[in-house]
């Protein structure tokens, strides 16, 4: 039986709908869990869809297909939802925790039309510039986690894991030569290095609890530059106090709310300011943590300038001017939340900043990067139990290890049995 | 003129396992060779087997084929490699005396019906409308036939460097094949040139072995062939010695010396295989590297000093074989030296070994690129069985990556080419838990049977081995307990109330068959090597249905079969690097295809595209 597989169809971003397709034997079983009950066989139904906690993500209008009657030639099953890029990866989530489909390869769908003789002629040959664009946004996504923080640790996840795997190897097809027989304290040391990484990184900034949970966009700026005002006016309601005293508001304030369709955490903080008061110094601190930790940093000031706040602005980050109903006026990134002069266009600059983080391919690579992840967990866990065991059971070690990195695949790249032979080679001197 | 379905050129061990795998296929078969009393020469290091190796031993045994058996008759010392390891990864090997192993192959090759040895010099191929149809003798004579087998091995624009000396040659005292080397150049053929060294022999009579630890083989020999039961030679044990810092000073101030280091050579040595200039070299700060003393036979005095392989001149291997304990006063029986050759880009076969470009043609052994005997004899097994298909009119014979070593080294081989001697280690086999020496038979016997190249012996000795194989797996199913009932039986198990069969049980870790026939003593009743064939079985069931889902998906990409004339510039969306890849190994299979480093899963799903879009302007 195939695989069951599943992808965002539509432009990765924002737009009107966004499709999310299921193909394969258990796409009908995987979406009824989702919609919590049964679909036609064939036909169209308006369903909520749900977490596993049975929080709701969306009202989606469900499509089915049956087999031999789809684009695939599978069973089909198309959920068209609101096309926000939080809702669509909230589902995106949904599926992959169900446990019973994976995310599809580039061209996978396309990919079974063809194998299934559901596409024609002419389909065929419009499909090279959609597989290219595919290609060409993987590469790009390749690149993005290279290039980011990430990618020093993935560098060090492939050295650590070939590394593993080689010392086991070598003890396996060079046991009749000259080499050490217990690898194992170093091939625990770099499953366990590799295991603790790869948990932080599930645990931490780059699991997708930030798309379902929302984005957090922490207020900074000087004592009394109109920090919590702009939250109330943001949040519609008065949830921090607000005073002429320069230093009111001590400890980090939330708000969650909607803006422009994306879930959102505010977060009002103390004024960043040298303070002898000792309760204001924590509140400082805390300010300084929650947002230096936060998605988008929005520095208020009165005069322009951000310099003295021990916080620079990083890429991203917006820098507006308050107050601007007692000066300076007019100037597109001045707002009174008095006023309200200039709200909108903040609300338009917070939104746009964040939709551009979460759209595009990023929630997707979380997504299929998360799950690799936690797959890769699962194996190495299993090879560090058997690499305890003895060498007896080396050769389980090697294929629990292996599995565990094709599982991460899609980050540190496919490693070949050359690799494994470069790093035995350059580590033994092998040839009796 | 002389007609025969299927000539093979050379009678190394490529060529000895090709000859014949086509004559048991039915096919006529000629074996072309200098020298029938050549036949089965071991010129390298006098062992068959190992890790990998000896899997594909068995795998040939598998098939009929003779190295398992010629070597069992030969074997004079037998280990199983990695005994303590699980059965997934112990290898057989053995040590072979060079002149019963000899005998033993000639043996194969007198008194077959089909089956013909020629002494003689094959000079040129003839080549018929780009398809090669026979050969030509050295005296001119010429000898058609349906396939030809080339294995040349090293002899192909054969150099043999010792220091600063080179001779043209292709092993020690035989002439390279200079003409069959410029046939090969009109072929156009991408080819390569690589390397590989051999060690002094020395006189055994001059090793102080007393003062020598020795090896012994096991107390309980494993032998290749699933038809041998003991073995047949005395069995002797190997002496172990090593190199020192005298030694490694000796070959440091006489570097410049060795022909390798001096620049003389261009060919690429194989990195698991380095002389010993080559240890010295790169790992300097190892003050000592181990020599195993080899005897090459029972009745012969000269000793083969496994690990210290080299290209220095003569008086600097006396130097320093000398500085080595136990050899102080040893005689050098033959100086080491270093052979260079020309191997064909493997990349230029089919997986059934025939020549993409020269139909009729097919290559194995060392032409390929490759090392080894094991690796040889299963490429000339490849070579033979289809040469002999293709004779016939019958369809190519192929094995996948999941189903043999075999298959895993030729998939290797004309997918991924070469860039040192290709030599098999279990790590090369993705499959490698299902794909075990001990169940060699059980996966290429019944597919040998279907062929029609495994012999009646065979077949009546598989089929009853199979018989009680079944018997004994059916009983370890149909016996089952509680987890309740296993606690009290002292089997520690889950206490899911989940009811499992003695099968199930032989999988955990701290259960072995002994262990239940304590609960059943009906299992004691079993044969004792049949319960360990299922106890091998049972241990990677788990795994193996784990890979089950990988395995039907590289099978269902094997199927997709990519025609031949397929243009890759034609498929616009493929990046420039890959259509030249695809180019380059033209992929008989979608499969194969995936396996050519750097493709990705949306280039596939286009090269799919081009196919099901010519298949349907066909049927059009």
């Amino acid at each position: 039986m195939s695989d069951t597989i599943f992808a965002l169809a539509t432009a990765k971003g924002r737009a009107g709908v966004a499709v999310l397709r299921l193909s394969g034997p258990r796409a009908p079983v995987i979406a009824e869990a989702l919609v919590g009950g049964d679909l036609p066989a064939s036909g169209r139904s308006l369903r909520l869809v749900r977490d596993r906690e049975g929080r709701v993500l969306d009202e989606a209008l469900v499509l089915t297909f049956e087999k031999g009657a789809s684009f695939t030639g599978e069973a089909v099953v198309e959920l068209q939802c609101h096309g926000s890029p939080a809702v669509a990866a909230a589902i995106l989530r949904a599926l992959s925790d169900d446990g019973r489909g994976r995310l599809a390869e580039p061209g996978e769908f396309t990919r079974r039309a063809l194998e299934n003789g559901r596409l024609d002629l002419a389909q065929v040959e419009g499909l090279a510039d959609l597989i290219e664009a595919e290609t060409e946004s993987q590469r790009r996504q390749a690149m993005r986690v290279m290039q980011g923080a990430l990618g020093a640790r993935v560098e060090a996840w492939r050295r650590d894991l070939i590394r593993a795997v080689s010392l086991i190897e070598a003890t396996i097809d060079f046991a009749d030569e000259d080499i050490p027989v217990d690898v194992s304290p170093e091939v625990l040391d770099l499953i366990d290095r590799t295991l603790a990484d790869l948990q932080k990184e599930i645990a931490g900034s780059f699991a997708a609890e930030r798309i379902r949970d929302g984005f957090e966009v922490a207020i900074v700026g000087a004592p009394n530059a109109g920090k919590s005002t702009l939250l109330n006016v943001l949040a519609g309601r008065d949830a921090a106090i607000t005073s002429e005293i320069a230093g009111t508001t001590r400890d980090v304030i939330e708000v969650r709310m909607d803006l422009g369709g994306l879930a959102v955490t505010l977060l009002d903080t103390a004024g960043l300011r040298e303070t002898e008061d000792t309760i204001e110094r924590i509140g400082v601190q805390r300010a300084l943590d929650r947002a230096r930790l936060a998605d988008v940093r929005l520095f208020l000031t009165e005069d322009g300038s951000v310099s003295g706040l021990g916080l620079t602005p990083e890429p991203g980050d917006i820098v507006v001017r308050s107050k601007a109903d007692k000066g300076g006026a007019g100037r597109e990134s001045s707002i009174s939340a008095k006023t309200g002069q200039g709200i909108d266009n903040i609300i338009k600059k917070i939104t746009g900043e964040l939709i551009q983080r979460s759209a595009g391919a990023q929630n997707a690579i979380r997504e299929r990067h998360r799950v690799a992840m936690e797959r890769a967990v699962t194996y190495l866990t299993a090879a560090r139990e058997l690499v305890l065991s003895g060498p007896d059971v080396s050769e389980l070690a090697a294929a629990e290890l292996h599995e565990g990195i094709a599982a991460l695949n899609s980050l540190i790249g496919r490693v070949d049995v050359e690799d494994l032979l470069d790093e035995i080679f350059a580590s033994f001197c092998l040839g009796k | 003129m002389k007609h025969y379905d299927v000539i093979v050129i050379g009678g190394g061990h490529a060529g000895a396992d090709a000859a014949q795998a086509a004559w048991r296929m039915g096919a006529r078969t000629a074996l072309v060779t200098h020298a029938f009393a050549k036949i089965g020469e071991m010129s390298c290091n006098p062992a068959i087997g190992g890790l990998g190796k000896g899997h594909l031993v068995r795998e040939i045994d598998a098939l009929d084929g003779v190295m398992g058996r010629v070597a069992d008759q030969a074997g004079i010392q037998f280990r199983l490699l990695n005994r303590k390891k699980g059965p997934a990864v112990q290898g057989p090997r053995a040590q072979a005396d060079r002149a019963l192993y000899r005998a033993a192959m000639q043996r194969e090759f007198t008194g077959r019906d089909g089956l013909e040895v020629i002494e003689a010099e094959v000079a040129d191929l003839i080549v018929r409308a780009g398809r090669c149809e026979g050969v030509v003798l050295g005296d001119g004579a010429q000898i058609t036939s349906g396939a030809v087998v080339l294995t040349t091995g090293t002899f192909l624009r054969g150099v043999i460097h010792i220091g600063n000396q080179r001779t043209a040659g292709g092993r020690m005292g035989d002439n390279p094949s200079v003409k069959l080397a410029e046939r090969m150049d009109t072929f156009g053929l991408p080819m390569g040139r690589l390397k590989t060294g051999t060690p002094p022999r020395l006189d055994g009579r001059t090793i102080n072995w007393e003062i020598l630890n020795s090896q012994p083989g096991d107390a309980d020999p494993v032998l290749f062939s699933f038809l041998s039961q003991a073995p047949v030679a005395r069995q002797v044990s190997c002496g172990i010695t090593h190199t020192n810092e005298k030694t490694h000073e000796i070959i440091e101030k006489n570097l410049s010396r060795s022909a390798m280091y001096g620049g003389h050579i261009d060919g690429v040595g194989p990195r698991y295989c380095p002389s010993i200039e080559d240890k010295v070299v790169r790992f300097a700060d190892k003050s000592s590297h181990q020599v195993f003393l080899e005897p090459e036979g029972l009745e012969d005095h000269t000793v083969y000093p496994n690990g210290i392989s080299t290209s220095l001149p003569v008086d600097v291997q006396e130097a320093y074989v000398k500085s080595i304990v136990g050899l102080e006063d040893v005689t050098i029986l033959q100086p080491g030296y270093a052979i260079e050759y020309d191997y064909v880009d493997p990349r230029a076969l089919r997986h059934t070994l025939e020549l993409k470009d020269v139909p009729g043609l097919y290559l194995a052994g060392q032409i390929n690129g490759t090392t080894g005997y094991e690796e040889a004899a299963a490429q000339g097994l490849v070579a033979g069985l289809n040469a002999a298909a293709a004779v016939q009119g019958k369809a190519p014979v192929r094995f996948d990556r999941a189903e043999a070593y075999i298959g895993v080294m030729i998939d290797d081989l004309v997918t991924r080419g070469v860039s040192e001697p290709y030599r098999m280690f279990t790590s090369r086999a993705e499959y490698r838990l299902s794909l075990r020496a001990d169940n060699a038979d059980q996966r290429l016997t019944p597919v040998g049977l279907a062929l029609g190249c495994v012999r009646p012996d065979r077949r009546a000795s598989f089929e009853a081995k199979m018989e009680k194989l079944e018997q004994a797996r059916a009983l370890f199913s149909d016996l089952s307990l509680t987890p309740n009932e296993a606690a009290k039986s002292g089997i520690k198990v889950n206490q899911d109330g989940v009811r499992r069969s003695a099968m199930e049980f032989l999988g955990f870790r701290d259960v072995d068959a002994a262990k239940l026939a304590q609960v059943w003593p009906q299992l004691s009743d079993l044969d004792a090597g049949i319960v360990r064939q299922v106890e091998r079985d049972a241990i990677y069931a788990g795994f193996i249905e784990r890979q089950s889902a990988d395995v039907a998906a590289m099978r269902r990409d094997e199927g997709l079969i990519i025609p031949e004339a397929l243009d890759y510039r034609g498929i616009s969306g493929l990046s420039n690097e890959l259509r030249q890849k695809l180019s380059k190994v033209r992929p008989a299979t979608l499969g194969q295809a995936g396996r050519i480093d750097g493709m990705t899963p949306a280039a596939l799903a286009l090269i799919l595209a081009k196919i099901r879009q010519s298949t349907a302007k066909r049927r059009a």
